[in-house]
């Protein structure tokens, strides 16, 4: 079992640790600086920083296994925008909003989704980066709108285990997008989804779409999880269709973060919030839900969570889950910090005073 | 020769330069400062090479005309200071 864990915040990057008898607070980098995102990379244990600076834009670091010190990479760019260009989206990368390594046969391949909504590739563990011109040329980007942020951004990186040239990304909001040869051809892949934010003749359209956020499990990789703005919808063909999941016992159906069990694609967490126009625990008590199989039925899990005059909300990437499935860490964005080694039944506090969390990852087993 | 001064809040980042130049345009000056400095291009401007929303510069006291253009003159002994603006904390 891994007995570390990073955590992005807006003050910094913290490292969790595991001691005799509690998950504790350990070192920290970048104090003061707004950490957008972080990747622990299962094939090398390269550990990679998203910096979100407030002046100075973003940058992006890396963190070799067994070295201490970082190191400032390149970041991802757009190329000039042409002349007379009708995209009203500035064409600066604003925040680095999800990472995700290649395959285990693409050593050195990462993605990079941005705030706005560009997908981009590196072959070099983010000496360079291109690009993804095909996603971000295609018509059907220019109608994305922003979801969360004021622009469209891609907060979720799929890989397919089987085929590492297959990549689905999700968009708030502008659904769902497969490709299956790299990145060269886009396919829309959010059928099923439904927008009842949108007029009804827009409501099922897949490019106005916004899923929160999109996870796959590694070993069921056609499963996938979708906490959308508008439920939970689950995929069992690779996104082909989706398929909206209710939750019973009068658990909440709107939130940002997902996690799907590694070995279970039936098994999957979410943390509630009572409602779009309400984001924070329902009555105020915090819980994180689970299903264990495929949506089925549902279960709220509260504790070691606070009961009353709770307000923490956990955004797309502040819930994680590592490789064995049982340990979960979860940050919020008042600064909660809660790991879970039970699979979510029961959750220990290891902070309710951090920084605004971003995200949160595992370390790679050592 | 012109004058740039760059915020030290900068150095946390990277080393911060003292340069004097002979260009005559604030575009031509900045490109002049990071010929020598290619990671700090990144942190003044934008991937469209317009100063970032919070940068600041100002030159004998006056911001530039444009931040896309960046295309102000520079007399012989101007003193440009590229500091962070109070928007972005």
């Amino acid at each position: 079992m891994t007995e570390r864990a990073y955590i992005g915040t807006r003050k910094g990057l913290f490292e969790l640790a595991r001691g005799h008898e509690a998950w504790k607070l350990d070192a920290h980098h970048f104090l003061g600086d707004p950490v957008s995102m972080v990747l622990s990379d299962r094939r090398d244990g390269t550990l990679y920083a998203a910096l979100c600076l407030g002046h100075f834009g973003t940058k992006l670091h890396r963190r070799d296994p067994g070295s201490k010190a970082w190191t400032e990479v390149a970041v991802p760019a757009f190329p000039p925008k042409p002349d007379g260009s009708e995209d009203k989206v500035e064409w600066t990368v604003r925040q680095i909003w999800s990472l995700a390594a290649g395959g285990p046969d693409q050593p050195g391949v990462l993605w990079a989704g941005t705030l706005p909504g560009g997908l981009f590739r590196s072959n070099d563990r983010g000496d360079s980066w291109q690009l993804v011109e095909p996603l971000w040329n295609m018509p059907e980007r220019m109608e994305w709108m922003g979801g969360g942020y004021d622009v469209p951004g891609i907060h979720s990186i799929c890989v397919d285990p089987r085929d590492s040239n297959s990549v689905l990304v999700g968009v708030s909001s502008g659904g769902a997008w497969l490709t299956e040869d790299g990145g060269n051809s886009w396919q829309p892949r959010a059928k099923g989804m439904r927008a009842n934010y949108m007029p009804p003749e827009l409501a099922e359209s897949q490019n106005v779409q916004d899923p929160h956020r999109i996870v796959r499990c590694p070993a069921e990789p056609d499963k996938l999880w979708c906490q959308h703005h508008g439920g939970i919808w689950r995929s069992v063909d690779n996104a082909a269709t989706w398929t909206e999941v209710k939750p019973d016992h009068g658990i909440s159906n709107f939130g940002f973060a997902t996690a799907v069990h590694p070995k279970n694609g039936e098994m999957a967490w979410f943390v509630p919030a009572e409602a779009d126009q309400r984001r924070v625990p329902v009555h105020g008590a915090f819980a994180v839900s689970r299903t264990t199989d495929g949506g089925h039925s549902f279960a709220a899990y509260r504790g070691g969570l606070p009961h009353e005059d709770c307000y923490d909300l956990v955004y797309r990437h502040g819930l994680a889950v590592s490789d064995c499935g049982n340990l979960l860490v979860m940050g919020s964005t008042t600064g909660g910090c809660w790991v879970s080694e039970d699979g979510g039944g029961q959750w220990q506090l290891v902070s309710a005073h951090m920084p605004p969390i971003y995200s949160v990852v595992f370390a790679a087993a050592q | 020769m012109a004058q740039l001064i760059f915020t030290q809040q900068l150095a946390r980042f990277l080393p911060v330069p003292q340069v004097t130049c002979a260009e005559d345009n604030l575009r031509a000056a900045l490109d002049y400062a990071f010929a020598d400095n290619p990671r700090l291009r990144g942190y003044i401007l934008d991937d469209q090479g317009h100063l970032r929303e919070n940068v600041a510069i100002f030159i004998d006291g006056k911001r530039p005309r444009c931040s896309r253009r960046l295309d102000d003159p520079l007399a012989p002994h101007s003193q440009v200071y590229v500091l962070q603006a109070l928007s972005g904390g």
